[in-house]
């Protein structure tokens, strides 16, 4: 039997929800907020506690140099309810004066070119890494200032353990296993942490391989955009193939399916697990959880085929801040001021006290501090050889919204490698299609 | 829809409180001018009337909520080959029968256990009325911890008595069965308060009357209680059928449609595309939505009632 109200909503969301959303759109002119030359910016970001307490720490060290104005840091949810708040807020023209979103692909769902204001013209852009210009930009213009730093998609490990059974960083998938077998032989932990509570976590063993497809098909990328590659052919099917076969040779901690993010970082730091393929921003969840840890949990790419061309897959700074066309005016002046602030090394400074560092900054003039975690100083030869590969969403605007039930999927044996890549392909078809590609 | 099936409900609702009077019902005339209605009308067309409208035709659209490119039938073809969209099928009629069954069954049950003279039976109603009142989101939640393979306090009680208990959440083949026995926990009072409602409209010389020609409890039950009962059953397995069609809140808070698709419905895969982005696509998937739920409930109603009138 059913409470008949929130059942209906499901209905109403999709007929009613947006009407009246678009009918509401109309009523949100004069905000408060300008008497005597004063202005209170809003500022929407998520809900994660590394980004609330930056964003804080930001707004609060600019208002100290601009006591004229305010900033109110507002949050929303992570993930796909995140988005939908994004867009739709946008949409409607309800959006906060200034909000955190992803670069990348996610930002080209926003349709950036008719609702953000278009920062090309500032002189800042200069600074900005190459890479990240071109994830926050489309033909028209650049969008995005970046909050935090870059980081990779690699495996996390525990030293100690690899210390201890005298295992040596593998450069090569073969070789990978054979160290998961060496510590499932061991039985002292779980030769690889897989943590399907939060579906998002299954990702990995294709998001960041990426560097290996492009070692052996430059192009790929672009072909990818162009409906030419597919995930069901190699060299990019080899991520789904890997999680089949560490499923399939049983590497996974016992309780994968249940298990949550913050598990698995605890589980490598404790050495209850050995590796987690996992984004180095988990620095900031280690930083949390386990500070002791900070030494123990390194990182090294996730190795593919080939010796050669091991190196790691990039992101650019995820928590990028935009502004909407609907902030005009004093308020648009002084969200233009905060955006500027952002770039300096004094904010970077704040960026980097506040929140674990999980890669190198990309500002120029931005420098890490000394004592940075492991798991980012284990990044820095990769940089520095230049082996490295920015990830697939940063290439390229597809990425199909269905990847991580999928890659969960494949992951929990549920379905083979060769299906799963396939569902994908046609999951992304769909995102080409919204988005209005050519040749699709 | 939802006007349509509301108006359902009551009417059904109405019948099984009152007895079954043979009387028609004849069209009386509104003692009410026209413009009375107008200010009702007004937010009936506005908020009902234009978007479902409007959804029909975004349904046959590529919509961004900043453009809308019309692409006639495609949202529907694509809509059909999502490749979850057969689990979501298959799942939708196995969780809406499966709790809708046992929403009828165990509300009789207790309604007939609570409509007896028993010990506490305002207190013992009220617990069973309980779940209805808390929170779906809540529940989802409080199950999803409960019911949590590595320590969760059901399989830790299990444990206790020598059983190990199943991956509830987690194991593809049992996670939505998962979901539907809390959905029936928590919608089962509903069903027996209609039973209740039921029972006691029934006029006590019925049973008098049984008593004197020797009639059993059996007998009783088998042939006053149940047949009599028969408006409250209509009105349980269309408001449940309904409900459980639709369903979305309880299984999106427990398992998201996992692990991977196995415990997709067709609201949550609607969902899933609204949240992609896809808002054309889910605009389709909603008018499939609707036309599976209508093509269901309209018989099934019609049916069920026609044979009350027959009586």
């Amino acid at each position: 039997m059913v409470p008949g109200p929130t059942r209906r909503s499901i209905v109403a969301l999709g007929a009613g929800g947006l009407a009246l959303s678009l009918a509401l759109a109309g009523c949100s002119a004069g905000d408060s907020g300008s008497a005597d030359g004063e202005v209170e910016l809003t500022f929407l970001v998520d809900n994660g506690e590394a980004t609330v307490g930056t964003a804080e720490a930001l707004a609060e060290a600019f208002t100290a140099e601009n006591p004229d104005i305010t900033i109110e840091v507002e949050t929303r949810p992570q993930g796909a309810d995140g988005d939908n708040v994004v867009k739709t807020r946008l949409s409607t023209g309800e959006m906060a004066d200034l909000f955190q979103y992803n670069s990348g692909s996610l930002l080209q769902a926003l349709n950036p070119d008719q609702t953000l204001v278009n920062l090309a013209d500032q002189e800042y852009v200069d600074k900005f890494d190459e890479n990240f210009v071109k994830s926050v930009s489309t033909e028209n213009g650049v969008y995005g200032v970046p909050m935090g730093q870059s980081m990779a998609g690699a495996v996390l490990y525990n030293k100690d353990i690899y210390a201890e059974l005298g295992l040596e960083i593998p450069t090569t998938w073969d070789e990978f296993i054979a160290n998961a077998e060496a510590v499932k032989e061991a039985g002292t932990a779980a030769p690889i942490v897989q943590t399907y509570g939060d579906t998002w976590t299954s990702q990995l063993f294709v998001l960041g391989d990426f560097n290996n497809v492009l070692a052996e098909d430059p192009d790929w990328a672009e072909k990818y955009t162009n409906n030419e590659a597919k995930y069901v052919d190699e060299p990019a099917f080899a991520g789904f193939e890997h999680l089949q076969e560490a499923f399939e040779k049983d590497l996974f901690n016992e309780d994968f399916a249940s298990a949550l993010y913050a598990d698995g970082v605890s589980m490598v730091a404790t050495g209850e697990g050995a590796h987690y393929p996992m984004l180095t921003f988990a620095a900031s969840q280690l930083a949390t959880t386990n500070p002791e840890a900070a030494d123990v949990v390194g990182t090294f790419p996730l190795p593919g085929d080939d010796p050669e061309s091991n190196g790691l897959t990039v992101w650019m700074p995820t928590n990028t801040i935009y502004v909407p066309k609907s902030t005009e005016g004093e308020k648009l002046e002084a969200a233009q001021q905060f955006l500027e602030f952002l770039t300096t090394p004094e904010a970077c400074d704040i960026q980097a006290e506040s929140n674990a560092p999980q890669g190198p900054f990309v500002v120029e003039g931005c420098e890490l501090p000394e004592d940075v975690p492991a798991m980012v100083s284990d990044l820095q030869p990769y940089f520095d050889e230049g082996k490295t590969n920015l990830a697939l969403e940063f290439l390229s605007p597809i990425k199909g919204p269905a990847l991580e039930q999928i890659t969960v999927a494949v992951g929990s044996g549920i379905t083979s490698a060769d299906e799963g890549a396939a569902q994908y392909d046609e999951d992304v078809k769909k995102q080409a299609q919204q988005l209005g590609l050519e040749g699709w | 829809m939802t006007t349509a099936t509301a108006s359902g409900r009551t009417a059904a609702g109405a019948e099984a409180t009152a007895p079954p009077a043979s009387s028609k019902r004849k069209p009386m005339k509104s003692p009410y001018p026209t413009w009375f209605f107008i200010p009702a009308g007004v937010f009936y067309v506005v908020l009902f009337l234009v978007p479902t409208l409007a959804s029909f035709y975004f349904a046959l659209t590529r919509w961004t909520l900043f453009d809308v490119e019309f692409i006639g039938l495609d949202n529907f073809v694509r809509f059909f080959q999502e490749p979850q969209l057969v689990t979501g099928f298959v799942n939708t009629f196995i969780y809406a029968f499966l709790t809708s069954g046992a929403k009828v069954v165990l509300g009789l049950l207790l309604g007939v256990f609570l409509s007896s003279q028993i010990i506490a039976r305002g207190f013992l109603r009220a617990t069973i009325f309980f779940p209805v009142l808390v929170s779906t989101i809540g529940v989802g939640i409080l199950f999803k911890v409960l019911m949590d393979p590595f320590g969760g306090p059901i399989n830790e009680s299990l444990a206790v008595i020598g059983i190990e208990g199943p991956a509830w959440l987690t194991d593809p083949s049992i996670a939505l069965l998962s979901v539907a026995l809390v959905d029936i926990w928590k919608g089962v009072g509903l069903a027996t308060l209609i039973y209740i409602a039921g029972m006691v409209a029934i006029p006590q010389e019925y049973y008098e009357a049984a008593k004197v020609d020797g009639a059993g409890a059996w007998n009783n039950f088998r042939h006053i209680t149940l047949p009599l009962l028969r408006p409250a059953t209509v009105t349980v397995v269309l408001l449940s059928l309904i409900g459980g069609l639709r369903s979305f809140d309880l299984i999106w808070a427990m398992t998201g449609g996992g692990p991977g698709f196995t415990s997709d419905v067709l609201a949550s895969v609607i969902y899933k595309q609204y949240q992609a982005g896809f808002f054309g696509l889910s605009t389709a998937g909603n008018v499939v939505l609707f036309i599976v739920v209508a093509a269901i409930v309209f018989p099934l109603s019609w049916w069920l009632n026609r044979k009350g009138d027959d009586r």
